[in-house]
């Protein structure tokens, strides 16, 4: 612990906390709590330690606190992070600004409605879809180590939704599919145990597909699992044109 | 929903990124220094005009950038702020790039 | 016993997207910057247009390039078609994936092997063009 001079003085840090109640507030505000500094606390600890020692109506989404779940994802200072893997040491001594994820309606305080997100998923079927069903007793789908490797990056996705609040284009065009959802379905649609591309591709080789996706790229920077969704993205563009030179060429072709 | 036809000008605009890049920087520094500061004679540029290579070359160096403007073009516009010409606007993009194809067309084959 | 539930929903609020959102974060002022160099290089494309109904003419067009106006034209133009030129071949690697066995071959060697690619060219031009 820190030496002092002063008996009572230990390190602070300021959250400027946004804070929304529906039914009370029209307008959201910020609130300001002045929480202990602690080198190795992140933000979530900060917050834990206002809802449990200064303001227990404090509304927000935490799990794992360690980098897993994707329960945790705010607004840290503009930039969209997981407040369990944000240290207050990269902020201080300065104020550190915490709000919901952008680009989501806020339902209270720092939580986000995510339906959207999840609707989206179900619509781009992000689960596998075995090209042949066989049953339990045939055994195992096998599995090469290339063929795991062709698709393991894009399945580290933790659903953290930090990708849509830091895309600009999800911000002016909800409808735009996105790109975790978009990195999920290469995720399957690359495994070699996967039959569905085909499905997939009406959903995601459309307008609100990729094709909204100009690439800016800053979905890839805030991803807490490197799971590079524009990169994702930007390979379904060259299936999905590959896949239209076919059609037009080649429109006798069985699909 | 119904997949899009994105793809054509999805490809325009990447062969014209490719074109762009490679060598338009080169094809900048000849006509900005090489031929003011006389770094090719008089007969070099002659024989230059008349080659079909140079023909070709320009014709792609004019058409497939050209393309590649609409289409990042017409996106940034939106991006920009301009959502009410949102319709017309590759309309007038793509459009334009095709005017230009074919002046270029025009100019170099005849 | 049957209940009806009723699903109530509070008033969520939705926070607009600024006009000026692209300034509020470097990568976005970064991202529309790189996007407007495509201004650039459609201008040039232009500028070829022009020069190619002048190829008749070679001296004449010479003279056209002599021109103090169209050497500062070109002279903005320049930097920004050379962003272009390194953004685009910097993102390459994520366009272009390459796989040998288990390994994705590094997007280093791809974007590098396009900068090779883009010198040899360059310097292929001018000397096919100057000499």
């Amino acid at each position: 612990m820190a030496a002092s001079e002063s008996a009572q003085s230990a390190a602070t840090i300021t959250l400027e906390v946004f804070r929304y109640r529906p039914g009370q507030d029209d307008e959201p505000t910020f609130q300001r709590y002045d929480v202990p500094y602690q080198e190795d606390w992140v933000v979530l600890d900060a917050l834990n330690h206002v809802k449990d020692h200064i303001d227990g109506t404090l509304t927000y989404r935490w799990s794992c606190r360690m980098g897993v779940c994707g329960s945790c994802g705010m607004m840290v200072n503009g930039d969209p992070k997981l407040t369990c893997a944000a240290f207050l040491r990269d902020y201080y001594p300065d104020a550190i600004r915490i709000e919901p994820l952008n680009y989501f309606p806020v339902i209270r305080d720092l939580v986000i409605n995510m339906d959207d997100f999840l609707d989206k998923m179900s619509e781009v079927k992000t689960w596998l879809i075995p090209k042949e069903e066989k049953p339990v007793s045939e055994g195992e789908y096998l599995q090469t180590p290339a063929e795991l490797a062709h698709y393991k990056q894009f399945s580290m996705c933790i659903n953290c939704m930090l990708c849509y609040a830091a895309c600009p284009v999800y911000g002016q065009h909800p409808n735009f599919i996105g790109p975790a959802a978009i990195a999920l379905a290469q995720r399957y649609n690359l495994d070699s145990r996967d039959g569905a591309a085909d499905d997939r591709a009406d959903a995601i080789f459309s307008h609100e597909g990729i094709w909204e996706c100009t690439f800016v790229g800053d979905c890839t920077r805030v991803c807490p699992k490197k799971v590079d969704p524009a990169g994702a993205i930007q390979q379904a563009k060259v299936e999905a044109t590959k896949d239209w030179f076919r059609s037009v060429l080649v429109p006798w072709g069985n699909k | 929903m119904a997949r899009s036809n994105e793809p054509i000008f999805w490809s325009l605009f990447s062969a014209g990124g490719v074109v762009a890049a490679f060598f338009m920087p080169i094809t900048i520094l000849l006509t900005v220094i090489a031929v003011p500061a006389g770094l090719i004679s008089a007969e070099g540029l002659r024989q230059l005009a008349s080659h079909p290579l140079t023909r070709l070359y320009l014709f792609v160096l004019i058409s497939l950038p050209m393309f590649h403007w609409a289409h990042r073009f017409r996106f940034v516009a939106v991006d920009l702020g301009c959502k009410s010409i949102s319709g017309i606007l590759p309309v007038v993009c793509y459009g334009t790039a095709l005017v230009v194809t074919l002046l270029a067309l025009f100019h170099l084959v005849t | 016993m049957s209940v009806d539930a009723i699903e109530t929903k509070s008033k969520e609020y939705i926070r607009p997207m600024p006009a000026n959102w692209w300034m509020t974060k470097k990568t976005y002022v970064s991202f529309i910057v790189r996007e407007l160099t495509c201004i650039f290089v459609g201008g040039y494309a232009l500028f070829l247009l022009v020069l190619a109904a002048r190829l008749e003419e070679p001296e004449a067009f010479a003279a056209w390039l002599n021109s103090p106006l169209l050497i500062i034209l070109q002279i903005v133009a320049l930097p920004m078609v050379l962003y272009h030129s390194i953004t685009w071949i910097n993102l390459t690697p994520k366009v272009m994936v390459v796989w040998r066995g288990e390994e994705r071959v590094s997007p280093l060697v791809i974007a590098g092997a396009n900068y090779v690619a883009w010198a040899i060219l360059s310097i292929a031009i001018f000397y096919l063009v100057c000499i």
